[in-house]
């Protein structure tokens, strides 16, 4: 009996259609959210994550339908992320059926909204968001962004992830600026600094273009999880390929019968 | 058959609801003793803190609960759902709980990170009902940081260890608990939920 490690398909979300974005730009529209989510609940996703990435905030609603929708299909747990501002977002979000709600802009400008959100629904489903980016080249340090990596805060990311657990958040979504939409790799050195420094799961984000790329959060980074987007979106590779691959290194994963299945024929 | 989910105000009971409706019951979303009356079976879920929950139970559902707790009616406690059957619990302070299985509900141990969340195997440790056609290995969705101790160790059905080893699946007579959440759980969590319907009917 082991905690395994997870596999988190993310899914962008732009105005109720999953996108997902290289590099912050260069959308491309490919399909229903609920189903998407279904899609990847078959191959042994062991969570998902929804990243509303609609720039206007009236698309609101259209986002809280999804949550429903999939609260009502999907029979693994789901994170909402993206423009929840408020503590009547949290609440909102959560109240519409999600297991989770990721806080990024929001929790760096007013971190009691972490607090705020934990004492009434529990740490379990505050997850901070963080996007980092590399500064200074002798030694690493890596800068907090907000506003979907446009603006610096000038606040260092291994502080800020422990500042997030003190303040009640359940778990860390750690996403590299640098590596994102790369597919060079997580960034193995800021992941594993996060994860030593915080007492609460962290989910490595940004880079994945293999499975051993994910192998290598999941032991070098030490993550607990590990969130990937292209590799899974544009069938390169299923989940439980992935899974197949850990498992075969010693990883302790979640295998589910019969979800193991090239994409290759499937496409 | 129709199950009442008590509504203790603490969260979101789409995914239970959906869960036993998948499972092929009948659901009401309970507000109040007289809409768990007529329920063929009770369903405890389970987010929130010990007290919070234990206070809403007391003050909603009294009368479902003591029958409940006589066995008049079968229930099922889920996370939290599960450790409100227990004597206390010492989250937050000291708080009685329903009692209706003996034993405290303690923190998870220091050494590992809290809260226990993501998928978890289990080890089937004696026959019960909501482990009939579930193997060894399973895995299930937990998220808590507190775990139940029973002091009598034959409610245990299945144990999961993170940090200690606790109980995953309790029965006692018509009281069920699983700590793990099945309405998260997948496929496996979905036969754990057929298995209850198929104790409450027998």
């Amino acid at each position: 009996m082991t905690l395994t490690k997870r596999i988190i398909p993310c899914l962008d979300v732009d105005k109720g259609r999953v996108v997902k974005g290289i590099k912050f730009v260069n959308l491309r529209d490919a399909g229903d959210p609920v189903e998407q989510a279904l899609e990847y609940e078959r191959q042994g996703a062991d969570e998902i994550v929804f990243l509303d990435i609609t720039a206007s905030s009236d698309n609101r609603e259209t986002m809280l339908e999804i949550v429903r929708k999939t609260a009502y299909e999907l029979s693994i747990p789901f994170t909402v992320g993206g423009g929840i501002r408020s503590y009547a977002d949290v609440r909102r979000v959560l109240m519409a059926g999600a297991d989770k709600v990721s806080l990024n802009t929001a929790a760096v400008k007013n971190p009691k909204l972490i607090t705020e959100g934990a004492e009434i629904f529990g740490s379990q489903c505050i997850v901070v968001a963080i996007d980092a980016k590399r500064v200074g080249c002798e030694e690493p340090r890596w800068e907090v962004y907000t506003h979907g990596g446009r603006v610096a805060t000038g606040i260092d990311a291994v502080a800020w992830a422990v500042k997030a657990e003190e303040m009640g958040a359940g778990e860390i979504l750690l996403t590299s600026m640098d590596f994102d939409g790369s597919k060079d790799g997580y960034d193995v050195e800021l992941t594993r600094r996060v994860s030593e420094s915080v007492n609460i799961p962290v989910i490595a984000s940004g880079g994945a273009g293999n499975p051993a790329h994910i192998y290598e959060a999941l032991t070098a980074g030490k993550a607990d999880a590990a969130l990937a987007a292209s590799i899974f979106h544009y069938a390169e590779f299923t989940v439980g390929e992935v899974k197949e691959y850990l498992l075969e290194r010693g990883v302790p994963v979640r295998t589910v019968r019969g979800a193991v299945r090239s994409c290759k024929n499937a496409v | 058959m129709k199950v009442a989910v008590l509504d203790l105000g603490m969260g979101n009971l789409l995914s239970i609801r959906r869960g036993l409706e998948r499972a092929g019951a009948e659901v009401v979303v309970a507000q109040s003793n007289g809409e768990a009356a007529c329920a063929d079976a009770l369903v405890l879920p389970g987010v929130g803190a010990f007290r919070d929950g234990i206070r809403a139970l007391r003050e909603r559902f009294g009368e479902a609960t003591d029958a409940a707790c006589q066995g008049k009616i079968p229930i099922l406690g889920i996370c939290l759902g599960m450790q409100l059957l227990f004597t206390r619990s010492y989250e937050g302070g000291e708080h009685h709980g329903l009692g209706v299985i003996r034993g405290d509900v303690v923190k998870l141990p220091p050494t590992v990170k809290v809260p226990h969340m993501g998928w978890n195997s289990i080890k089937v440790l004696r026959e019960g009902e909501l482990t009939r056609g579930i193997g060894d290995g399973e895995y299930f969705y937990f998220v808590h940081s507190y775990y139940c101790l029973p002091a009598e160790g034959s409610v245990t059905i299945a144990a999961t260890e993170y940090g200690s080893t606790f109980p995953a699946v309790v029965e006692k007579g018509a009281v069920f608990g699983t700590q793990f959440h099945p309405e998260k759980s997948g496929s496996a969590g979905g036969a754990v939920i057929r298995n209850f319907l198929e104790a409450v009917k027998r």
